[in-house]
């Protein structure tokens, strides 16, 4: 090894001295594009170094604290492999029910077939239930890091088209991206690789090669239907996109696109069609039974709809009207049928459905009258952001979807920077609920206030930069960075994130004083009431990029 | 991590906000790998009867907060000094009974009880504990490593001095000792390192006072004495009036003794009794298989067999005083900072390898010098921490601490070899036959991981894998002494170069 010890430092001296080239003389940057070639070695190399730090923090949370969702996938394991595929969406021996397309089906068999080899027990039906052997859990942990190959790729795919400074900027956001830890290799679930198939099919997009873009969609579709709700901004673009020059012509690739897709979906759910089951499949798939709201809302609109429903009920009572108490309560974990509000009217998952098409529609128009490839990420996040605003039983986790996808628009403008920096560290901050186990209290804090840190830092001096390289004419270079701080974050900003802190404390120390053991559900829903705030403003503040833009 | 390495090009100003805010990222990242460390096993954890480190360290809290101060190093009807009786100096004391008594006490009473509490593994005591160590490292450590970087290549205006903050942070031996095994190593090497930067910064009383608390936090500090000895005794001579420069440090050194040593100074028994717990040389020359002098050469000639345990004493001090001996000289002749480093090094390395009792965990004090070097000599401080880590690997297997071993060893591989470097300099340029060596020897070295986690060793000798790892590892600690020896000795000659070069002009 000493010559691998020797050999890197040289590559990296040839790669930092032309990454500082390209950096620090911005007018030279753009005469000498260095060779697509030594572009791409250092990405890999950066890229490399990047997941291999996250991965040995990956390897250290092993022991860490896991939901349900793990015995979720542990279960889906062993009813994979032990099952016949016609029994898959049948199966009851666990509450936890296989609702996830055939693909990810397909992927736990994958998977399950190297599990038997690592301990049979854990692809037991029977026994296997609530295994919790060393083994077990080495396994599926790996199993995450493994898949989070996905991720790195769909990074990678971004990350070789930008300089240096930016390039690091994007492998910071979504390959050390901590709300992606905290869910997938701590709280466990498979989001990394899924969201790395969204990447790969926005990078395609944003290429102008549609064709591929869309079939990767539509499997992205097939191992996780929650991501449809980008599907309209996906179809509209891609007809109006790729379905042009003139009607044969449009029809034509109409007609491919479509055969991709049906492709895809007939392989997804071909098996299950022949045996006459999609009834029971997506009956699985989309529980509607299970309410508005998740267990701990997720901060979203609905929130605000709650509590007025709450604060409506409490005055028109005081009033002296006669309000009749909801059947069933918000509070006590999953919600049935019966309405839960009291004053305002019932909303159905159609009413949620149409709220979030509408929502959408301004970036469908966008999209319609000129549909810009160096648009789409940022479309698709947005059609994300309103699924999470208005969609039916919203998990916190599917901030994911829009803040992963949002931290490659962060790198385009100062405005989307901004608006990065405060989304993820609310996004980060929603997920805090998830891990509420002393011993990973500090974990998450220190995972968000590390990377919020690290944001700051790279945002601030990319700032400086940009403003270097548009005053290149002048000879003001080196401008203090707290004024671009400032501009980063601005006095609303900072006040809205010292609130956070203000939650935090309130749930962690004032809360428990003040109260004891007294309205146990407050911290949270103060939790929920102050990121929709956030998310809400980063909802708004998306819909004027794009009508902008 | 160091992105911003390459981007200092602006005012000064803005350099020091970037510097700052980049330092304070490395200490959040090392306090939280510090905290992912701490979900893993730690020694002897469900483990009856004696358990291990953590209950060693969980008793003295017992012990310290129940008792007066008098019968801590007794054997007393309360304090039955064959279970893990208290064998360290005295502010290692006071630090479990301010522990006790600010973590475990107030939350988890039952976890300190009088003996009701031997062998207490609640989760909140365990998390209590691990928090003890935590906040230790963030107090002690940190800050002092911070004050070193400041005083030492800030004012030399280094540029990589981020990533000279991440060596001496990350650490993978350091973390894996204190916060997986469980011990407070934390605290001496940080008031060691406290003592070093208070030295660069020409606070000589105050470096004293640091490194005599640290030799009474662990007796191991010992293993530095010598460089500091003959360091400050070099600058003292150096002086306008050297008498009272070494005096003036003497009778510091004496006070924060006699402070540190205060409520055990009533009686001289009193004194000799805990004298007698911190040396314990009933235990034989080593232990276990540490990759030192003697352990290492018992293969051909058995020591233990052939001599007495006091001839052995005498002879472990001789050859250690030997050996530690021209790096003594050469900072008594010249004692530059820049030398002071690699005295250190090479004083804590005479005591590793020959000294009486060594442990395996005791290769932590070469790495902090080595560690702190890492800007200069950046090929040694990788080999040694690798062979360090290396070293340690059958302790930290029988803690079941192989998950966190690997990861903070590539952990440290990675960060060793950031792409934010602003520059890599080699340290030593090192010959084709030095590669070729050191990739032979490095390959060795990973297949013997490979063998000592996979295979059993064959019957006949039950300890084969252990020994040839510490055979491995004892050949690299001797050629970094040897190497490093000579580096000192070679900065002797330039200053002396320097100053003849100076009368001539």
């Amino acid at each position: 090894m000493a010559e691998t010890k020797e050999k890197p430092k040289e590559r990296k001296k040839t790669m930092t001295s032309s990454s500082s080239r390209r950096s620090t003389t911005n007018s030279q940057s753009k005469k000498q594009t260095p060779s697509l070639t030594a572009t791409a070695t250092s990405t890999t190399q950066q890229l490399f170094w990047f997941a291999g730090i996250a991965t040995c923090i990956k390897l250290l949370l092993i022991p860490a604290y896991r939901s349900t969702d793990f015995e979720v996938h542990r279960h889906w394991l062993a009813l994979t492999s032990s099952l016949p595929l016609p029994l898959w969406y049948f199966d009851t021996t666990s509450p936890w029910t296989l609702d996830y397309p055939p693909f990810f089906a397909y992927f736990e068999l994958l998977l399950s077939s190297s599990a038997s080899l690592f301990d049979p027990t854990i692809v037991d039906l029977r026994r296997g239930l609530d295994y919790s052997a060393d083994s077990v859990v080495y396994f599926q942990r790996l199993s995450v890091i493994v898949a989070d190959l996905g991720l790195l790729y769909g990074a990678y795919r971004f990350a070789r088209k930008l300089d240096g400074a930016r390039r690091t900027m994007l492998l910071v956001l979504i390959v050390w991206s901590p709300a992606l830890l905290i869910v997938d290799h701590i709280h466990f679930q498979y989001n990394g690789f899924l969201i790395g198939i969204l990447l790969v099919s926005l990078s395609f997009l944003e290429e102008g090669r549609d064709l591929i873009g869309g079939f990767f969609f539509a499997v992205l579709l097939c191992f996780k239907h929650l991501f449809a709700v980008a599907a309209p901004v996906y179809f509209v673009y891609l007809l109006r996109h790729y379905c042009r020059g003139g009607i044969g012509r449009g029809f034509w690739r109409f007609l491919k696109m479509g055969a991709v897709v049906g492709a895809v979906f007939g392989m997804a759910f071909g098996p299950f069609i022949y045996h006459r089951q999609m009834h029971q499949v997506l009956s699985r798939m989309f529980p509607f039974g299970r309410g508005l709201c998740h267990a701990y809302w997720a901060p979203n609109f609905w929130v605000f709809y709650i509590i007025a429903d709450k604060g409506l009920a409490f005055v028109l009572t005081r009033l002296g009207f006669h309000i009749k108490a909801p059947a069933a309560s918000f509070t006590g974990g999953l919600v049935g049928d019966s309405s839960p509000f009291s004053v305002l009217p019932q909303v159905t998952p159609l009413v949620t459905f149409l709220l979030v098409i509408l929502a959408i529609s301004p970036c469908l128009v966008k999209a319609w009258r000129d549909p810009q490839p160096k648009n789409i990420t940022r479309w698709v996040a947005y059609a994300y952001t309103c699924g999470f605003l208005f969609g039916w039983h919203v998990h916190e986790k599917a901030s994911l979807h829009f803040v992963i996808p949002l931290g490659i628009v962060a790198l385009h403008s100062l405005e989307d920077a901004r608006h990065y920096f405060l989304l993820s560290t609310v996004a980060c901050y929603s997920m805090f609920p998830l891990l509420f186990e002393t011993k990973e209290y500090p974990i998450k804090v220190l995972l968000l206030v590390t990377h919020s840190a690290l944001m700051w830092l790279g945002f601030s001096t990319q700032l400086r930069w940009d403003a270097a390289s548009k005053g290149s004419g002048r000879e003001e270079v080196g401008v203090p960075s707290e004024r671009h701080g400032n501009k980063l974050i601005g006095w609303v900003g900072a006040t809205y994130l010292l609130g956070l802190l203000f939650v935090e404390v309130w749930g962690q120390l004032l809360h428990p004083y003040i109260f004891g053991d007294r309205l146990p559900f407050l911290p949270l829903m103060l939790v929920s009431i102050y990121c929709a705030m956030g998310m809400v403003y980063s909802w708004v503040l998306q819909l004027t990029l794009i009508i902008k833009c | 991590m160091e992105m911003e390495k390459k981007k200092t090009n602006g005012s000064s100003s803005t350099s020091t906000s970037i510097w700052m805010l980049s330092s304070m990222i490395i200490a959040l990242f090392a306090f939280l790998v510090r905290v992912l460390v701490s979900l893993h096993p730690y020694s002897g954890a469900g483990n009856p009867p004696m358990y291990g480190d953590f209950e060693a360290q969980r008793h003295w809290m017992e012990i310290t907060l129940h008792t007066s101060s008098k019968d801590w190093y007794r054997n007393t009807t309360s304090n039955n000094l064959s279970y893990w009786g208290l064998d360290y100096p005295p502010l290692t004391a006071y630090q479990s009974y301010a522990h006790g008594l600010l973590f475990l006490q107030p939350f988890a009473p039952d976890s300190v009880a009088l003996f009701t509490s031997r062998g207490h593994e609640s989760p909140l005591g365990k998390l209590l504990m691990r928090w003890t160590v935590l906040s230790s490292d963030t107090l002690i450590f940190f800050p002092a490593a911070l004050y070193f970087i400041v005083v030492y290549y800030i004012r030399r205006g280094e540029k990589d001095v981020a990533w000279q903050l991440a060596m001496i942070l990350l650490n993978p031996c350091l973390i894996i000792i204190d916060h997986g095994h469980f011990q407070y190593n934390c605290i001496s090497l940080g008031l060691t390192l406290a003592a070093v930067a208070a030295i660069f910064s020409k606070n000589e009383l105050i470096a004293s006072v640091l490194f005599c608390l640290a030799l009474n936090h662990k007796q191991m500090s010992a293993y530095f004495a010598p460089a500091f000895f003959s360091h400050l005794l070099g600058k003292s001579l150096r002086r306008q009036n050297p008498f009272l420069e070494v005096l003036k440090l003497g009778l510091v050194v004496l006070g924060t003794f006699a402070l540190v040593w205060s409520p055990f100074l009533y009686s001289k028994e009193a004194v000799i009794q805990v004298l007698s717990r911190l040396a314990p040389f009933e235990r034989g020359i080593y232990e276990d298989y540490v990759a030192n002098f003697w352990c290492s050469t018992s293969i051909l000639i058995k020591w233990k067999r052939l001599f007495t345990t006091v001839s052995l004493k005498l002879l472990s001090f001789s050859a250690t005083f030997i050996s530690v001996l021209p790096s003594m000289i050469q900072q008594i002749r010249d004692p530059s900072n820049h030398s002071f480093l690699y005295a250190l090094l090479n004083s804590s390395f005479s005591f590793y390898l020959f000294s009486f009792q060594v442990h395996e965990k005791s290769i932590l004090l070469p790495l902090l010098p080595a560690s702190l070097l890492a800007l200069e000599e950046p090929l040694l401080f990788r080999w040694l921490t690798y062979h360090a880590m290396l070293s340690m690997l059958p302790l930290l297997y029988r803690d079941h601490l192989i998950l966190p071993y690997v990861a903070l060893l590539t952990l440290f591989a990675f960060t060793h070899y950031s792409p934010y470097r602003r520059c890599n300099k080699g340290g030593i340029d090192s010959s084709v036959l030095q590669k070729v060596l050191m990739t032979s020897s490095l390959l060795c070295s990973l297949v013997l991981h490979l063998i000592y986690l996979t295979l059993q060793p064959p019957k006949k000798y039950p300890f084969l894998f252990e020994a040839l790892i510490m055979i491995l590892c004892f050949l690299q600690f001797v050629i970094i002494t040897i190497y490093a020896n000579r580096k000192q000795w070679m900065l002797l000659d330039c200053s002396v170069e320097l100053e003849k070069a100076k009368k001539t002009l």
